[in-house]
């Protein structure tokens, strides 16, 4: 320890203090920007990662409009079914009221006491038939699938509920909170209140339209379909079949009646890009500021460290001369570098948190684990290492016989 | 003299071209950073009715349960119930306005024309007076097409380049959802940013394509879209039943020229929740309020949070920008105290040194300011195409803004200059000489 030469240092430091407390602070102010940065793209990366339950890759959808009063909904309801789920290439298909994640959908209030006094567990609401749960890939994980003779037809102003429902895990933890879900199924749930639903099956996985909704995970499926002249239909493929039906099933569906409009024909992945293109945007936009940041204090450093070389050539020279080896000269800057560093990352430390604290309190981003704290430290040191040792190889480079001749 | 020192500044750059080179750059960065997120703040927060969005107010009424609030601060609900918006619109001594969405196929008479899908605004004659919307043709319907429930329509510009080519299509008819409509008037481009008069569903939407009385809803059996919320099922069946009931889906907007005004028209509302109350309705404690456009758009924060952090964290680029500009320019001016000492020596002022450093100081500053408005544009356009919503296609840098850019970059090069040109005039002049 005896020869890493504080002292020196450190006088030496004194004598330039605002060239150095000026790299220590735009160390300080390169760690508090980027210990949160990568913090919040942590977070919006486990955000983006959910899964819909979904076989995303091969499913998509579309809506269709009937116009005219001559239109019948019921009619065209079943024979569009019929000529979907007969379509080579075609696994399954619904008729369906939302689409997960596609950011509008119909939500409602479950309670497992009847009345407005008890606070109610938000869900969201899917009209589907028995084939939803081949078509959304969701395994049935207690209780059953509805059976044909559950489906009714829900009327444009009908606003009461079928008998039974099928529910999605998360949504049984919720509501019933001690239970398993073997011991959920059959129990009654009141939706919008008094009106009695028996829990027919729980399904594992699957999300509500609103990806920034914190009941994402809770489902309420009911058997039903739609008479209503705009409805959509969610069709799941056999790999690789998705685009090739697409653009055939948009014609078929098209040509089948003149009075009616095919429109928003989407896959679940393009839904999934649109309603997360926020975060990703986010986090592409953080990372660039992030390498950015650390690019320009690395030249900082850099550009410090050499003008500290170059004013110090004669008696770097001079040290040489009287028998310092290259490595000294080399830890000598190298040294000088990790005592601003350590001013910068203490005062770093301190601006990261109060950052975050600022973060929170203004904006809904959560408290940073403890653990971004050192990773910052850890990285900041290197960049201020990798940044010095430039300068001062060169700076060991300096010969001894520098210190003979008068610049 | 300024002349002078500009060429100084020029020829002191041109020698220490690399580390001329990365100061600019450093500020062309944080400049370009600053004004990419700046701008789209600005974008996001502006005033899209500059000249009387002190007089409009938007109205909230508490019509929630007994048992729960709206929301967990107790705000009242963003949106009002179909009774109500009916109810107030009966007192015609205030300029208000009720409105609500819903949607449609639109077929023309044209057979070649294919049918469409529209969003329709339901709303009254009243909105066009306080909106004021451009009009290309004709202009709102009149009063009595709200009384009488007249089939009449107002269409976008964009509708009637579809429907009609684009020509003045007033008196001519159209099907919308299966009836038919009489065009009255034609808008002109309109885009208010954020849409401010209907933000439940978002505040940076197109408006509608179509314009038509709120009046036809009943009659007509027009559908709901936006969003929909209730506090309890509906009392009653049917179409008539579930508008009667406790839902909200309907906003509701007022102008008040003054504070007089504003006082006589609260106390209306009081006394018209009142005697709701005696009907058996809004169980909860009064709570009604009227915020102007500004502070609904804060209520409803418009303003996307990302936008706000994304501009902090430019904010603090920039700073560590300037640090580094201030230490490069330090470690510049101090190879250079020779030259400081040899004209103080031969008489130059002090003032004269710092003169000439501070302008070599702004002028970096000029070069990063310009280089940094290329680099914000670059970034504008990466927003846009990262987004790629109704947002980012209406971000674009105007005058103000390339002012704005250019004064933040002089600005801050001048201070970040200050403290070594400071520096560099308080060289002795006699000590430097001395060792040449």
């Amino acid at each position: 320890m005896s020869n890493l030469e504080l002292g020196p240092i450190m006088r030496a430091l004194l004598r330039n203090k605002v060239g150095a407390m000026l790299i220590a602070l735009q160390i300080a102010v390169t760690m508090t920007i980027i210990v949160n940065a990568v913090f919040i793209i942590v977070e919006r990366k486990s955000m983006m990662e959910r899964e819909s339950g979904l076989d995303e890759a091969n499913t998509f959808y579309l809506t269709t409009t009937g116009f005219g009063n001559d239109f019948e909904s019921k009619r065209v309801t079943r024979e569009d079914l019929d000529l979907i789920r007969s379509t080579p290439g075609v696994v399954d298909a619904i008729q369906v009221n939302a689409i997960p994640m596609s950011g509008s959908g119909w939500s409602m209030g479950l309670t497992t006491t009847p009345g407005d006094e008890v606070e109610s567990v938000g869900t969201a609401n899917y009209m589907v038939d028995d084939h939803a749960l081949n078509t959304y890939d969701a395994a049935l994980v207690a209780g059953e699938n509805f059976s044909f003779s559950d489906i009714r037809f829900r009327e444009r102003n009908q606003s009461d509920w079928p008998d039974v429902a099928i529910i999605t895990q998360a949504l049984a933890k919720s509501l019933f909170p001690e239970l398993s879900v073997d011991e959920v199924v059959g129990k009654t749930v009141y939706i919008g209140d008094n009106e009695p639903m028996i829990v027919k099956g729980i399904i594992d996985k699957l999300q509500a339209p609103w990806v920034g909704w914190n009941n994402l995970d809770h489902v309420t499926l009911t058997p039903e379909w739609m008479a209503f002249p705009s409805m959509r239909y969610l069709i799941r493929t056999e790999p690789g079949m998705r685009d090739t039906l697409m653009t055939s099933l948009e014609q078929t569906l098209a040509n089948q009646y003149p009075n009616r409009i095919i429109r928003n024909v989407e896959t679940i992945t393009s839904t999934r890009d649109a309603s997360y293109r926020q975060h990703s945007a986010m986090i592409k936009i953080l990372t660039v500021t992030m390498v950015l940041l650390t690019l320009i204090t690395a030249l900082g450093i850099i550009g410090l460290a050499s003008f500290n070389v170059n004013r110090r050539r004669k008696q770097i020279g001079t040290r040489r001369a009287l028998g310092a080896s290259k490595s000294a000269i080399i830890r000598y800057f190298m040294v000088e570098n990790l005592i601003i560093s350590l001013f910068g990352i203490v005062l770093g430390v301190g601006l990261t948190i109060g950052l975050n604290f600022m973060l929170i309190e203004w904006f809904a981003v959560k408290a940073l684990d403890w653990y971004y704290i050192p990773a910052g430290v850890v990285l900041l040191f290197n960049v201020g290492q990798l940044a010095a040792f430039g300068p001062a190889f060169r700076a060991a480079k300096i010969s001894p016989a520098l210190a003979t001749r008068t610049i | 003299m300024f002349i002078y020192y500009m060429k100084l500044a020029i020829k002191s750059i041109r020698r220490n071209i690399w580390l001329s080179s990365l100061m600019v750059l450093a500020v062309a960065l944080g400049i370009g950073a600053c004004m990419t997120t700046i701008t789209v703040n600005y974008m996001m927060s502006a005033n899209p009715i500059p000249h009387k969005s002190d007089q409009l107010f938007y109205v909230q009424l508490d019509n929630w349960g007994p048992h729960f609030p709206f929301n967990d601060e107790n705000e009242p609900p963003d949106q009002v119930t179909w009774r109500d918006a009916n109810n107030l619109m009966q007192h015609d001594r205030f300029k208000q306005v009720a409105m609500g969405t819903s949607g449609g196929v639109i077929e023309s008479d044209n057979r070649e024309i294919k049918p469409f899908m529209a969003g329709i605004r339901l709303t009254y004659t009243t909105f066009f007076n306080l909106f004021e919307p451009p009009f290309l043709y004709g202009g709102p319907w009149q009063p009595t097409a709200d009384k009488n429930s007249e089939q009449v329509v107002v269409l976008s510009k964009k509708t009637n380049q579809q429907v009609f080519g684009g020509e003045n299509s007033v008196g001519r008819t159209l099907t919308i959802a299966g009836n038919r409509f009489r065009v009255v008037g034609v808008l002109d481009d309109y885009e208010p940013i954020p849409r401010f008069y209907d933000v439940t569903t978002g505040a940076f939407q197109s408006p509608e394509d179509v314009f038509m009385p709120l009046t036809l809803k009943l009659p007509l059996e027009l559908g709901s879209s936006g969003n929909n919320s209730c506090w309890k099922d509906p009392d009653g069946d049917g179409f008539e039943g579930f508008l009667m009931s406790e839902c909200i889906n309907y906003q509701f907007w007022v102008q008040l020229d003054n504070a007089a005004e504003q006082e006589q028209y609260m106390s209306f509302l009081n006394a018209y929740v009142e005697e709701q109350k005696a009907l058996g309705r809004f169980p909860r404690p009064l709570n009604n309020r009227i915020s102007s456009v500004m502070e609904w758009m804060e209520i409803q924060e418009v303003v996307a949070d990302d936008a706000q952090i994304m501009m902090w964290l430019a904010a603090l680029f920039l700073l560590v920008c300037l640090l580094n500009t201030v230490g490069l320019l330090l470690s510049k001016y101090a190879t250079r105290t020779a030259d400081i000492a040899l004209r103080r020596a031969i008489g130059a002022p002090k003032q004269a040194i710092f003169s000439q450093y501070i302008t070599e100081s702004a002028l970096i500053g000029i070069i990063g300011g310009v280089l940094g408005l290329v680099l914000a544009l670059a970034g504008i356009e990466a927003v846009k195409s990262m987004y790629g919503d109704f947002v980012s296609e209406h971000v674009a840098i105007d005058l103000t803004m390339v002012t704005v850019a250019i004064a933040l970059a002089v600005i801050s090069s001048v201070l970040a200059g200050c403290y070594p040109a400071y520096k560099a005039c308080s060289v002795p002049p006699a000590t430097q000489l001395r060792n040449q």
